[in-house]
């Protein structure tokens, strides 16, 4: 299973909601398009339809009320005879098959002078034209007072009845078209009857409800009054009007619309139908009788289509998205499973197992790249570790080998204080810290015999190992010579002397050589090319001028002298080499020869060693922490005002 | 009245008792059935006629039919007629007799769009009004007088479609029916321009039940039973407004006329408004002695009539000839 923040769970994840997001709007957006599409080719087809239909209603009502219109037209133009009347109407019957029945009804004794009401009337009766009066025929209410005479004789225009049940003619729906005539002219006109033609509307609406709209659409037919004519509901038809179940659903809208219709308006709406089914209804006026026909397309199944292509789209989608998933999670497993093999391996190299066996990738892509670098990588660290590992076991072995080489270098200056306890008159301490394991400085003090005090400081050109042995030799030297020679100069010249035959590496050495008569304090210096020694005399404290002399090595035959000063009791000698004065802080700064001879100043004079740790201390002040670039050694001589030592080494002699 | 209350039960117990002895009535509606006369459909479609021992039988109606002169030939036992018919006919020496004075006010109206601008009677002068032939003309016809105005009367039958149209100006219309089919055909209320005859002053009391005199002093029992059963009816179909409709609307459809459920059940609101009056004490089915008396001197001045007969000749009571 990959883990929570596995990269193959973020990738199927973020794969996954963008994809769903993208696929969702695109699906949203497609279906809320189709629908406008729809909807708009809704208007055009139910238009035409509506159109085609009326058409086809007003063509036959159309034909009706021609005839009609004919019949009063020609009774306003020629007299006729009661026979010629008959014969005229039958004819008009006869020769209109889509017309049901026709009569003349006429005005009060405008027919006859003799018999006041007058309306002859053909019909249709099973395939024969039959006769009737309708003067007779209406028994309790004279043809004067219904609706098809009384209408158009108010108005004075032609008028369609509204449809009825017409109970003789077994009971099918009619509509009458009724045409007034008129007799006279101008002042003298007035109205002689009304022609009657009547049509079963019964065909018309069978037309209209034969009209089938996807699975329950359907066609309506409304009266001028709003009274239902085709319906699918049958229960309504001719019982119900548009506003008496907009009235009894408590629908307000319905009544409105119904409104809208009555008025002859035509229009396109959603709405509930009287199914109670959401549905876009296309309504316009039947003009010539003021009906309303009216089409209705279910919205759910018009949308049928749409949500079905959305819901296979949808499928679609989803299965899509599986294979997405799956196709998701085996790339990322192609990727993380050497991934993983390549992290397990490598965590056995960070732990050290550098032998471990990298995962084998066959595909040359960047994984595949990745693993062989991590081979590649693994070879080198094993090379480079081997090589640390022997490098690091030959440098612990020439440090071990330093460590000895400072230990004897170390034992070989004299390091015990006071060196000479039976010599109270004068005082010497000596320091030497080196910069490396071995250094090239060295100081020196020994008695060449019972009173003269040889002591001497120097410094080897170069530093660590060479500048060790190079002192070595020197310090060896010196001890011999001075033991032999006795005098400064000499000492200098003769060490010179065998330094400098054999000197193939081109060393050399700074020394100060001096001799003090501890009886008198008198002390006999040469100097080989050494930093000048500071004296310390009745609290003041100056460099000492030296003849410079030339350091011991590079040249044969150099010639040293001696000089002499005379030391008193409280005197002192200070001889440092240059990793005082040269000794550096993090910025570069050199301590300096006036820094050392101020410090001197301050330095507490009561005895060398404090005097001498003072001055270290002060040096690694001035250092601060930065790294000792050279080896750092002082030393410090004092004569003091005590003679005793002169007795005591006399007898000790 | 707790007399009477006993009299009734004890009668309708031994009735249900002998179910045999169920005397044969008929009684004809003013027109056919719809909700105007729900409490007689319903009383005889859930048996309370034949509780109260009649075997009724209701005649048709509508047009061409005449109640009273079916009262007159005896084709019918009881009919409904308005209380300005029965007193004409009773003036022009027909002995009927008010047995139950059904509704109390009157609901004539003249009904005119608004867009005609006719908003009071003087505003008829000289305009087309639709006037229905016979008897139920005679209250405008009355209030015509009273105003002075001379109307173009055109007769209207028993459709809308001529005032619908423009035929006409004004219309007679029943608020329990024409009225609302005015507005079923998509004009609304507030489209027109009403003036009740309850308003004019001219509150006159309609349909109420009639029998003729002989018949009744043959057998009064049979004519207080009836009235009973139908007063029971009316109090049935008010409980049960639902069942009433059911009721009309079967006996319409019998009778193959349209029925309409919305229409019907306005008609039997509106019964319920003209039957149950608030402000009267008396039961229902009492004719008040004061509107017989006006509606008497309104129709004599008038000149539709030159006298109107006494009260209790006119209206028979059970009680009152039991007290």
């Amino acid at each position: 299973m990959p883990r929570k923040n596995s990269i193959v769970t973020k990738l199927i994840l973020v794969i996954t909601l963008s994809s769903v997001l993208i696929f969702a709007v695109t699906l949203g957006y497609n279906y809320y398009q189709s629908r406008m599409i729809l909807e708009r080719e809704l208007e055009n087809n139910a238009h035409n339809l509506v159109s085609s239909l009326v058409y086809r209603v007003e063509t036959e009502l159309m034909s009706v009320a021609k005839v009609a219109e004919g019949v009063a037209r020609s009774l306003e133009t020629s007299k006729h005879s009661e026979q010629e009347l008959l014969a005229l109407l039958r004819t008009t019957v006869e020769k209109n098959p889509e017309m049901y029945g026709s009569g003349i009804a006429f005005e009060p004794y405008a027919f006859s002078a003799e018999s006041r009401l007058y309306a002859p009337y053909y019909y249709r009766e099973k395939g024969r034209i039959a006769f009737s009066r309708l003067d007779k025929s209406y028994r309790y209410v004279p043809y004067l007072y219904w609706d098809w005479y009384q209408i158009p004789r108010e108005l004075g225009k032609p008028e369609w009845s509204e449809p009825y049940f017409d109970e003789g003619a077994g009971n099918i729906l009619m509509a009458t078209c009724s045409v007034p005539f008129y007799g006279g002219t101008g002042a003298t006109k007035r109205l002689r009857g009304i022609v009657t033609a009547d049509i079963s509307l019964d065909a018309l609406t069978e037309l209209i409800s034969s009209v089938r709209i996807l699975r329950s659409g359907y066609a309506a037919l409304l009266s001028r009054n709003g009274m239902i004519l085709a319906h699918p509901l049958k229960g309504a038809i001719m019982n119900e009007t548009f506003f008496s179940i907009g009235e009894s659903r408590n629908d307000p809208s319905l009544r409105e619309l119904g409104k809208k219709m009555v008025r002859g308006e035509s229009g396109f709406i959603l709405y509930n139908s009287l199914m109670g089914v959401r549905s876009w209804l296309y309504y316009a006026p039947v003009r010539s009788t003021g009906w309303t026909l009216a089409v209705v397309f279910p919205e759910e199944e018009l949308l049928e289509n749409v949500k079905q292509l959305s819901m296979t789209m949808a499928a679609m989608g989803f299965f899509g998205l599986m294979l997405l998933v799956s196709a998701v999670v085996h790339i990322a497993r192609t990727i993380i499973k050497p991934l993983e093999l390549l992290a397990d391996a490598t965590d056995e190299i960070a732990a050290g197992n550098f032998d471990v066996v990298m995962p084998s990738v066959a595909s040359d892509d960047e994984v595949g790249v990745l693993a062989h670098d991590f081979q590649v990588m693994a070879a080198s660290l094993k090379d480079y570790i081997k090589n640390l590992t022997e490098t690091t076991a030959a440098k612990e072995r020439i440090q071990s080998e330093l460590k000895v080489a400072t230990h004897i270098q170390e034992s070989l200056l004299p390091r015990l204080f006071p060196p000479f306890p039976n010599h109270p008159e004068f005082e010497i301490y000596a320091s030497m810290v080196p910069a490396k394991e071995v250094g090239g400085d060295f100081y020196d003090f020994f008695f060449i015999d019972d009173y003269n005090l040889l002591f001497l400081i120097g410094d080897v050109s170069d530093k660590g190992v060479p500048a060790a042995l190079y002192m070595m030799v020197t310090k060896t030297l010196l001890k011999s010579e001075g033991q032999r020679l006795g005098e400064p100069d000499k000492i200098l010249s003769s060490v010179n002397k065998i330094l400098a035959a054999d000197n193939d590496s081109c060393m050399f050495t700074t020394v100060f050589c001096a001799i003090l008569d501890v009886r008198t304090g008198e002390v006999r210096f040469a100097n080989a090319g050494h930093n000048p020694p500071l004296i310390i005399e009745s609290g003041d404290v100056r460099y000492l001028a030296v003849k410079p002399g030339l350091m011991l090595g590079p040249m044969a035959g150099t010639v040293y002298g001696t000089e002499r000063i005379s030391l008193k009791p409280g005197d002192m000698l200070f001889l440092y080499t240059d990793g005082v004065t040269e000794a550096i802080n993090q910025q570069e700064e050199l301590y300096g020869e006036r820094q050392l001879l101020k410090a001197l100043l301050l330095a507490p004079k009561g005895d060398v060693s404090g005097m001498v740790h003072y001055i270290s201390a002060e040096v690694s002040r001035h250092a601060a922490g930065a790294p000792q670039s050279d080896d750092i050694t002082m030393l410090a001589i004092k004569m003091t005002d005590n003679t005793m030592g002169i007795e005591s080494a006399r007898s000790g002699a | 009245m707790v007399v009477v209350a006993l009299f009734l039960f004890l009668l309708s117990f031994s009735l249900a008792a002998e179910e045999m002895i169920l005397k044969h009535a008929t009684f004809m509606p003013l027109w056919s059935p719809q909700a105007q006369f729900a409490g007689y459909y319903v009383a005889l479609d859930k048996g309370i006629y034949a509780r109260y021992g009649i075997a009724l039988k209701i005649l048709e109606s509508g047009p061409g039919n005449f109640p009273d002169q079916a009262l007159k030939e005896g084709k019918a036992d009881f009919a409904i007629l308005w209380l300005t018919t029965a007193i004409k006919c009773r003036a022009a020496g027909m002995k009927l007799v008010n047995l139950a004075q059904i509704i109390q006010k009157s609901s004539l109206m003249l009904v005119s769009k608004k867009s005609a601008g006719i908003r009071t009677v003087a505003d008829m002068d000289g305009k087309k009004v639709g006037l229905w032939v016979g008897d139920l003309s005679i209250p405008p016809l009355v209030l015509f007088a009273k105003h002075h105005i001379k109307v173009q009367a055109v007769p209207q039958s028993h459709t809308v479609n001529l005032f619908l149209r423009g035929g006409i100006d004004v219309a007679s219309a029943m608020w329990f029916n024409e009225y609302h089919t005015i507005y079923s055909s998509g004009v609304d209320f507030d489209e027109l321009n009403v003036v009740s005859f309850s308003g004019e002053g001219m509150n006159f009391p309609e349909d109420g039940i009639y029998t003729m005199e002989q018949g009744l002093h043959k057998d009064p029992a049979l004519a207080e039973a009836f009235v009973a059963a139908s007063l029971e009816g009316w109090r049935y179909a008010f409980a049960h407004p639902d069942e009433a409709l059911d009721i009309v609307i079967k006996y319409m459809r019998e009778a193959k006329v349209p029925a309409n459920r919305v229409h019907q059940k306005w008609m039997l609101d509106r019964m319920r408004d003209l039957l149950v009056t608030g402000t009267r004490q008396e039961p229902p089915g009492h004719l008040d002695e004061q509107d017989y008396g006006y509606v008497g001197r309104v129709m004599q001045e008038a000149g539709l009539i030159r006298n109107y007969p006494d009260y209790n000749d006119f209206a028979w009571r059970a009680d009152a000839e039991k007290k």
